[in-house]
């Protein structure tokens, strides 16, 4: 058969960086390709290249076993290449139909292309409404715009970049099963990713980068995770080290009947939160995205006030009412989910972005901001926590997720917080970067804090937390024991009360679909 | 009776400057751009029409002149804020302070010339209908021209594909270029349809309103502009509502100096630029809706990556 992408040599480097050495491969038709790597390792770069978005310096691309010559997004479109992307160019303030109007050729003819969007959408298993307003759409759904976007072409070969970042693992079930189905009707697909369970899961076959090389190429569904793992990192990954520790007599953090009213029709309210966090241990928050974790961080933070005094209690001092900065203060440090523009500001160096939460140092006095301090104040946090970065002076959006984050998190305990709370500790952070922000984490606990993780990754919590609490619909749950639970108990927590009467309707509109 | 119809039509009338300058400043605006010099603009469409008319062109012709003038004053913001990607806030206020500069040189020695004004139309029938007639069919030609601009550019924003992708641009110029729109090319055809509108209202202003050249004739009126355009939510019908209730303010407090209401003349001048933008304010409250309005990328320079 003949490869429907065959890729020889493909080389591309930037100023300083080989992104790309030498790099072949090839995908037949029908087949589930797998691009494997860590952040950096030149995935994105390749998929650019394949794309016709990004020159190649040299090297052959092949389609259908013809030659591509010049390359060039319009040109991918011809030969039947699409591309969905991981941050996703749709419009907010238009419709869903509108968006994809926008990248269709010809005439613009919205009802008969809303017929068009309904049929794809309902044959995939992708349900949206084409009237819908972007905006109103969660990430999961915008996902879905994207790619029926990408069907509607009738593509060949279609390049998914780490697709399920954003989603639920239902939704991850569910985006399978599409791609499962296009590959059936020979459509070949690109599948990039660093989730080595996804790919075991549904990829035939996997290409494994690693510094813009090829380390390897296997049958992930033969392959074993460590295999798998070892190919990427390039040597084995640290185990997570869970000692048993010594709890503090009281909690160093407690929350009591928190109520809390959304701010928007599409939040959720929280309503008689109970949580407790001693020193010692990590408490993990698990639940499907969008049931009040967002504005269970805020509430915590002290991003929003909205509680009575001891609605929050701060070793023994109540602080419910208290703004986020006296919070910091006072010893509870926060890592919001957003790296870029809520953990830190993008176009700002490191040690400015250090001085945000870390001014607490001494870093200011009479209202003058001393640079120095905050330079040796950066430096330390990069040797420290083995940021990646040229110095203090790196621009924060220079920098992988991965590196941001341990440098935000290396900001925030080196305030010796009491309690920290961590949303999203790993979201779109590489294996190797993962891995020891957890140990961080676990680290800290150890040290005697109160570690809070919000996550929407169970894996994770079940790999780091001692206990953990299930959120659904702005409401927690008990506390349970990780040794004393499962991902059965802990999943059926996260659909029982989760009954918001917008995700009864979603849920009934998947089944139907899913018949 | 009457003094209601001729209140009613004077509106109207000093609305038309206002609705044409800001009908084109919307465009641009949706399309991520401001340009704040639509004062200059105006009235170097002003001076540029009444150079047009003592030059002995028809009035079309000298209309035609305003227009483009407009047009190629507004290149030069162009140019500034989308090729050399300056600070947009700074090329607009530039480009007010220059075409005041303009206006001046090209108008000198046109100085309160009367100009022969361009006069109502009068429709057989309809004209004569008591009432209807002296409020809806006696109008300036430009006057019909403007509620035309108003449809055609709602229609051209909200039905067609290339109004969609101005819309789309104005809230995220990278995600429109990642799928192919020129964005700058695009952004250039805005700011020249801008200053186009701007041009005309100045001419509206110096050929049929006033009509005769005057230093600094636009008294503001293109800030009001801006003004309007962003109290209006970016929404073209409240574009329009804005523009009357300017006029009317303006009317009515030169009613009042005339009937001698004792108000300092000034305080009552001042009305129509306090009224207008407290109304604005007033129906701009709704913060959903006009985030869903508000071009996102306005004023941010845009470089094409990659």
């Amino acid at each position: 058969m003949t490869p429907r992408l065959q890729l020889r040599g493909i080389s591309k480097s930037y100023p300083g960086v080989l992104a790309n050495d030498d790099i072949s491969l090839s995908v037949l038709p029908g087949e589930i390709h797998a691009v494997l790597g860590e952040n950096g390792a030149g995935k994105s770069t390749l998929m650019k290249i394949i794309y016709g978005a990004t020159p190649a310096d040299g090297g052959q691309i092949l389609c259908d076993g013809r030659e591509v010559p010049e390359h060039g997004p319009a040109v991918s479109r011809e030969l039947g290449i699409e591309m969905v992307y991981q941050h996703f160019a749709l419009f907010e303030s238009i419709t869903v139909v509108e968006n994809i109007a926008l990248s269709m050729p010809g005439r613009m003819d919205l009802k008969g292309l809303a017929v068009k969007v309904r049929e794809v959408s309902e044959k995939y298993g992708l349900p949206i409404d084409p009237d819908r307003l972007v905006l109103s759409l969660s990430v999961g759904e915008r996902q879905r715009v994207e790619i029926v976007r990408c069907l509607l072409r009738q593509p060949k070969l279609l390049i998914l970049d780490e697709p399920t970042s954003v989603l639920t693992p239902q939704a991850v079930r569910k985006l399978f099963e599409t791609l499962r189905k296009l590959s059936d009707e020979g459509c070949s697909i690109l599948y990039i990713s660093h989730k080595l369970d996804e790919v075991r899961e549904l990829c035939h076959s996997a290409t494994v980068l690693r510094g813009g090389r090829v380390t390897g190429e296997t049958d992930p569904r033969t392959t074993t995770s460590a295999d798998l793992a070892r190919m990427m990192v390039g040597s084995d990954l640290p185990e997570m080290l869970l000692q048993p520790s010594e709890l503090s007599t009281a909690p160093l953090l407690s929350v009591d009947n928190l109520n809390m009213a959304s701010e928007s029709h599409v939040g959720t309210s929280l309503t008689s939160i109970r949580l407790e966090a001693y020193g010692g241990e990590i408490v993990g928050i698990a639940g499907v995205s969008g049931n009040g974790q967002g504005e269970l961080a805020a509430a915590i933070s002290g991003e929003r006030i909205a509680s009575a005094a001891e609605d929050i209690v701060l070793e023994g001092r109540p602080v419910g009412h208290l703004d986020a900065g006296r919070r910091r203060d006072l010893g509870l440090g926060f890592v919001p989910e957003e790296r870029l523009g809520r953990g830190a500001v993008p176009p700002y160096e490191l040690s400015e972005n250090a001085l945000l939460t870390a001014h607490r140092k001494g870093m200011v006095k009479h209202g003058m901001a001393d640079r120095n301090k905050a330079r040796d104040f950066t430096m330390q946090v990069i040797d420290k926590y083995s940021v990646k970065a040229h110095g203090p002076d790196a621009k924060a959006h220079g920098l992988s997720g991965g590196n941001l984050q341990k440098f935000i998190m290396g900001r925030e305990i080196e305030l010796s917080p009491k309690v920290l709370l961590v949303s999203q500790p790993t979201w779109g952070v590489d294996v190797g970067a993962a891995a020891y922000v957890r140990q961080t984490l676990i680290d800290l606990s150890r040290s005697g804090r109160a570690v809070i993780v919000i996550s929407e990754e169970l894996e994770e919590l079940f790999e780091i937390c001692d206990r953990l609490y299930v959120i659904s619909n702005g409401a927690l749950s008990q506390s349970l024991n990780r040794s004393e639970t499962n991902v059965e108990e802990i999943g059926l927590l996260m659909a029982a009360t989760g009954s918001r009467d917008q995700d009864a309707e979603q849920r009934a509109e998947d089944m139907k679909y899913a018949v | 009776m009457e003094l209601f119809i001729s209140i009613f039509v004077a509106t109207i009338v000093a609305a038309t400057p206002l609705v044409f300058a800001a009908l084109g400043e919307l465009v641009v605006e949706k399309s991520g751009v401001l340009n704040l010099g639509i004062e200059g603009m105006m009235l170097v469409g002003a001076a540029f029409g009444v150079w047009a008319h003592f030059a002995g062109l028809s009035m079309p012709v000298a209309l035609l002149t305003a227009v483009l003038s407009g047009a190629v004053v507004s290149l030069l913001f162009g140019v500034l804020a989308l090729t050399f990607m300056t600070n947009q806030y700074a090329a607009g206020l530039a480009l007010a302070i220059f075409g005041t500069g303009v206006s001046a040189f090209v108008g000198r020695g046109f100085g309160s010339t009367p100009v022969e004004a361009i006069q109502p139309l009068h429709f057989p029938v309809l004209s004569d209908i008591p009432v209807i007639g002296p409020m809806l069919f006696q109008f300036d030609p430009l006057v019909y021209f403007s509620f035309v601009m108003f449809a055609l550019v709602t229609w051209f924003l909200y039905r067609t594909k290339a109004g969609l992708a101005l819309r789309a641009i104005g809230e995220s110029p990278d995600s429109a270029h990642a799928i192919g729109y020129p964005v700058i090319k695009i952004r250039y055809l805005a700011v020249m349809f801008g200053g186009a509108m701007a041009g005309l209202g100045g001419a509206y202003l110096s050929l049929v309103y006033t009509p005769l050249w005057v230093e600094n004739m636009t008294a503001g009126r293109g800030w009001i502009s801006l003004a309007l355009v962003v109290f209006a939510a970016w929404r073209p019908l409240r574009v329009m509502i804005g523009a009357w209730l300017f006029g009317g303010m303006t009317i009515l407090q030169l009613q009042g100096q005339a009937m001698g209401v004792s108000v300092p003349s000034e305080v009552l001048s001042a009305l129509p630029y306090l009224a207008t933008i407290v109304v604005l304010v007033l129906i701009s409250q709704n913060r959903k809706a006009m985030a869903l309005d508000f071009p996102v990328s306005l004023a941010q320079p845009f470089r094409p990556r990659g």
